[in-house]
């Protein structure tokens, strides 16, 4: 009889999944009146795992077999996933009443999407990244179709699910072809056989893996579900899907590049480069014309992995950490900006488009305010927090010698800057447009303002530790 | 108490112009009044602490600038040659703020008028108290910008703005050769600060330095750079263009600003870098020659002229260039004393003429006034006095208004000089005093004698300016009637070294107020013979034999064409900058930034980026074939990559 495997590092998991199945059962029998509860039950269990992971931050720690691996890496990516599930649930819940689709089922849904997420960034074998990388997506699709009667809504989810069912295969047949080169699906191992040096079947089998995580990050040129997803889902889920799993992918990706492949990374790097550069510049160009703000939101987020993906870029610690810091400040940013689009509410019912911001300044200061925040923030306007992500990230790529990179991610940041700050100049200087209702929700008037002081002022101000946790986190992956 | 008289001003300035809205008109016209007011009478217990205590002192206040070698410090230099600028800049300014209350009631903007003059003030104690050059900069382009702001307040009007541009710019060019000054001192001293400056001057004089290919002394060639900036400022030959034109300003800016202090600016420049130009000759006569024919030049040109304000302007120039050719032969205390005394007179006449404008309703042209003496007696006398003192009349041994010290000793000094630049100016100077008489009795006659030109409608609203504007002017008067008379002890007499201390230097071989006591007496004599023939002819020619003119115009019309069109300085300056500068300028404008720089750097770049952008939507067409046809293609891609590269 084999000994049961040591279940302490993964805690934090076993208690996400408890709670979600738990919660799924209260929701069966309760029926749809328990949504509120089931939601805030399911904030809850967020907070209780954030604890966890948060008490849980020692030293490198391998279960299941060598499968599933527990650091300090796992653990700032845990962190931030579970900050992100969480407050997207709770800035969910107006909106999912004000839409009709208060069921039960939409925070199961999110919580084990958020679980397949710590699986994934936890995953140290291709075989349990798969099984994280499908929870996660099964979830999401279904979320992305919540709102069933909608055309748009089915369409998005049944775009996303086609395109997510192909990025999928070619994940595993790259996988099948690493296993076939390598003769193992463990990253610690496939690490000391790579070192032996490189084989076309190997490079090919990276390049699928790859591929298939750079979907899931929506870069380009995997990216073409994203705006029409991002438009299509409720908005809800669009702010869910615009932070928490692009946190977990891009560090799954980081992980397993600098992990496993770190040997391989002359051949990665110029491959991440190129993703990283297309990104920034089509997330930066093609957003100029948007006119829906969860479009222009998509192509913003396209561009932002494509400066995140900057750091990785280099292939340095000091790259990792901007990788993390941008994902820690991104996280606050984005989730901040989608408290404001689910508060663009015109009688009685959501609104999009961007000129329905119209003369909002006079309107409603304050959230025009917070939300120009965000904008210069994105922009990378110092002194705010989105400046100093794009400060890290660049620092390292041109320590790294990336100089034509750095640069052209520059301009493309000059690009972007033109649309975010259309948004500011149409809240600031245009006729108001019609009025948003009032009497948002607490929550969202809460998480836009703390958001909008968390990067205005904590960030900018609490540099030093942040960065330090960053460090940290990074560091463990280098250790070898 | 100094930070008091030189700060009160500028706060005055700062609560009416921004916060003008909550305390009003009276209240923006109370707190300026006051600040510059209890500053003038600060400036007076300065004077006598400072200039007649001999308590001549340097307060720093704070470091400005330490940056490599250039170090230096926000400081109050207090000394006579500061005390008396001090006295003439705040006792003229509080009369200028008094009488403009008077005098700007029917403005819409009165509070935005207050905050300039104040702050103008402000400016121009700066200036006054710099203990170095980049100080006195600072208040030198702090004076041009509120010159700028005030010359342009009617800006709704295009003649004024165009002067207020036109004296910019004018002054940009004197500027720029200060700018030039101030660093070929840095280079040759290390240092702008004025005292250390001072005392390496004496051994500087031998060196030469290259300057445009030529090796010329440097001292000589730095005096001449500083001497422009005050040729800009202070409007000498070449570079005083602007000074008519800034007439479009109120006329108490006039008075304040344009006659009393700013342009005096560059005389006080000169006589507070006396030990640099102490040192450099050269230097000194480029001074007197460009200050004498200045004299001469503004003088022939007040001569014909109908504006009422224009001729005071072009008296004004005049009197300046009597101040520069005195410090050019080292008589910097006369060139100060004359400052003073002037400071008062012009002030007077232009008040005096704001006054007669007042009660014509806005009328400028002389030859639409006269007859209206009776009607504004107070100002008639004012008048007066300011021509008398301006022509310097006086009784020798007894009694003379305050020209007739200042600017007799200004010229007895010129002779005195006994350097063949010295006698030129004594001659211009001489014949400009003729013509002054001349053209302050044309002046008074044609405005206030005869018959009354104007339209009945006009001669019905004839009436003297309220007390508020009268009293400044009793102020003045006073001033101009006794100043010089009380001056000339400390000024120019016996007691002047022990008056001036440290503030003017002189070399003893310099000495030309020594010299000026020692002339021969038709030397003394011919000044107050030319002033008292001026006026005669003055009367000949507008009282008694009112057809003269004509005719004698006709008889010179060459030379009078002349002088009427200013010796065509504006005409020339048109086509030979003005207009090049323009052609040049559309030239880069149209050519050099719309047709290359914008249409292939913004505009061509941002056309660029929207036809991307289109592009870029496009490419979402929706389908989801295509999407994941830009996958399987987008991986294809990155395999033939790898597998080419490897």
């Amino acid at each position: 009889m084999t000994a049961l495997p040591d279940f302490a590092p993964a805690i934090p998991e076993i208690v996400l999944a408890v709670a979600s199945l738990a919660l799924l059962l209260v929701g069966a029998f309760k029926g749809d009146g328990s949504t509120r509860l089931v939601s805030w039950l399911g904030t809850a269990a967020l907070a209780v795992v954030l604890v966890l992971v948060w008490a849980n931050t020692g030293d490198k720690a391998l279960t299941f077999g060598g499968m599933f691996i527990a650091d300090r890496f796992a653990s700032f990516a845990k962190c931030l996933i579970l900050i992100a599930s969480g407050i997207t649930l709770v800035i969910s819940q107006d909106y999912l009443k004000l839409e009709r689709m208060d069921r039960p089922e939409y925070a199961v849904l999110v919580l084990l999407a958020t679980l397949g997420m710590l699986m994934l960034v936890s995953a140290n074998d291709l075989m349990s990244l798969y099984l994280g990388l499908e929870l996660m997506s099964l979830s999401l699709y279904v979320v992305a179709a919540f709102r069933r009667d909608a055309v748009k809504s089915s369409e998005a989810g049944l775009k996303y699910f086609v395109l997510g069912a192909l990025g999928s295969g070619l994940y595993l047949y790259g996988a099948s072809l690493v296993y076939g080169f390598t003769g193992t699906t463990s990253f610690t191992q496939i690490a000391t056989t790579v070192g032996n040096g490189p084989s076309i079947g190997l490079i090919a089998g990276l390049v699928f893996v790859m591929a298939s995580l750079a979907f899931k990050v929506s870069a380009v040129p995997f990216h073409m579900w994203t705006p029409d997803v991002y438009e299509g889902a409720p908005t809800s889920v669009t702010a869910f899907f615009a932070v928490a799993p692009k946190i977990a992918a891009l560090c799954l990706m980081v992980r397993v590049l600098v992990g496993p492949f770190g040997p391989l990374v002359d051949q990665w790097q110029q491959v991440v480069v190129f993703i990283s550069l297309a990104s920034m510049i089509l997330g930066s160009f093609a957003a100029v014309v948007q006119k829906n703000i969860k479009r222009l939101l998509a192509y913003s987020s396209i561009g932002h992995v494509g400066f995140a993906l900057v750091g990785l870029a280099s292939g340095t610690e000091e790259g990792v950490r901007g990788v993390l810091a941008y994902l820690a400040i991104y996280l606050f940013m984005n989730l901040g900006t989608f408290a404001c689009v689910l508060a663009m509410k015109a009688g009685g019912r959501m609104v999009e488009d961007i000129k329905d911001l119209s003369g909002l300044s006079r309107t409603n200061p304050l959230m025009a305010l917070c939300l120009a925040a965000f904008m210069f923030s994105m922009a990378g306007v110092p002194p705010l927090a989105g400046f100093f992500g794009k400060l890290y990230v660049f620092m390292a790529a041109v320590h790294a010698g990336l100089y034509a990179l750095s640069i052209i991610g520059v301009l493309a940041s000059v690009v972007a800057a033109y649309y975010y700050l259309r948004v500011v100049k149409i809240m600031y200087f245009d006729e108001p447009a019609e009025a948003f209702d009032r009497g948002q929700s607490g929550v969202i008037r809460f998480v836009m303002a703390a958001s909008a002081v968390i990067i205005a002022i904590v960030i900018p101000l609490a540099l030093q530790p942040m960065t330090h946790a960053a460090q940290a986190a990074a560091a463990t992956l280098f250790l070898g | 108490m100094e930070i008091a008289a030189i700060f009160l001003p500028i706060l005055g300035s700062f609560i009416a112009g921004f916060f003008g809205r909550f305390i009003g008109d009276r209240g923006a016209q109370a707190v300026t009044c006051l600040g510059v007011c209890v500053s003038a009478l600060l400036s007076i217990a300065l004077f006598f602490d400072v200039a007649l205590g001999g308590h001549a002192r340097v307060i720093p206040l704070m470091t400005w600038i330490d940056s490599g070698d250039l170090k230096l410090d926000w400081a109050i230099k207090i000394d006579t040659l500061t005390s008396v600028m001090l006295i003439v800049v705040t006792v003229v300014s509080s009369m200028v703020h008094i009488y403009s209350v008077g005098y700007m009631s029917h403005d819409r903007s009165k509070q935005r008028f207050m905050a300039y003059l104040s702050l103008f003030t402000f400016m121009m104690l700066m200036l006054v108290t710099a203990d170095n050059l980049v100080q006195m900069f600072f208040g030198w382009e702090g004076v041009g910008v509120a010159s700028y702001l005030l010359i342009g307040f009617w800006y709704e009007k295009q003649s004024a703005s165009g002067a207020a541009i036109k004296a910019f710019l004018v002054n940009r060019v004197g500027d720029f050769g200060f700018v030039l000054g101030i660093g070929l001192v840095f280079f040759l001293f290390g240092t702008v600060n004025f005292d250390v400056l001072f005392e390496k001057a004496p051994e500087m004089t031998e060196l030469t330095y290259n300057f445009l290919g030529f090796q010329v002394n440097a001292l000589t060639c730095a005096c001449l750079l500083l001497f422009v900036g005050a040729m800009g400022k202070s409007a000498q030959l070449l570079l005083h263009t602007w000074l008519p034109d800034a007439m479009e300003g109120p006329t108490p800016v006039s008075a304040l600003i344009h006659a009393a202090t700013m342009v005096t600016a560059g005389v006080f420049m000169t006589a507070r870098l006396s030990p640099l130009f102490e040192y450099a000759p050269d230097a000194l006569a480029f001074v007197t020659v460009i200050g004498s024919l200045t004299a001469l030049v503004a003088a022939t040109i007040g001569m014909t002229q109908f504006d009422i304000k224009r001729v005071i302007a072009y008296s004004t120039m005049s009197q300046l260039g009597y101040m520069f050719f005195a410090a050019g032969v080292s008589a910097y205390s006369a060139a100060v004393f004359h400052l003073m005394t002037h400071a008062f007179f012009k002030a007077l006449l232009f008040l005096g003429a704001g006054s007669v404008i007042h009660a014509m309703s806005d009328e400028q042209d002389m030859r639409k006034m006269g007859g209206i003496w009776r009607f504004i007696p107070v100002t008639y006398v004012m008048m007066w006095i300011g021509s008398l003192a301006l022509a310097g009349v006086g009784i020798p041994g007894l009694f003379g208004f305050a020209g007739f010290y200042s600017k007799d000793l200004i010229l007895e000094a010129a002779w005195g000089a006994h350097s063949g630049v010295g006698e030129f100016a004594y001659w211009m100077g001489v014949i400009a005093a003729f013509i002054t008489a001349f053209y302050s009795w044309r002046l008074i006659i044609m405005t206030f004698h005869g018959k009354p030109r104007a339209d009945h409608h006009t001669m019905e609203h004839v009436h003297e300016s309220p007390l508020v504007m009268t009293l400044p002017l009793g102020v003045l008067a006073i001033g101009a009637a006794f100043a010089g008379f009380i001056g000339e002890e400390w000024f120019a007499g016996e007691e002047r070294e022990h008056f001036w201390g440290e503030a003017i230097k002189v070399l003893s071989t310099h000495d030309s107020i020594a010299a000026a006591h020692h002339v021969e007496l038709w030397v003394k004599m011919l000044p107050l013979v030319a002033a008292f023939s001026g006026i005669f002819f003055g009367y000949l020619f507008y009282m008694i034999k009112p057809d003269l003119p004509g005719k004698f115009v006709a008889a010179v019309r060459p030379l009078h064409q002349l002088f009427f069109r200013k010796y065509y300085f504006d005409e020339i300056y048109d086509a030979v900058f003005v207009k090049n500068a323009f052609r040049l300028g559309s030239f880069f404008w149209k050519r050099g930034d719309e047709q290359t720089i914008d249409a292939f750097g913004p505009d061509g770049v941002a056309a660029v980026t929207g036809k991307l952008a289109g592009l870029a939507g496009k490419l979402q067409t929706g389908y989801l074939y295509h999407y994941a046809f830009a996958m399987v293609i987008g991986l294809a891609a990155f395999v033939t990559w790898f597998w080419i590269g490897l």
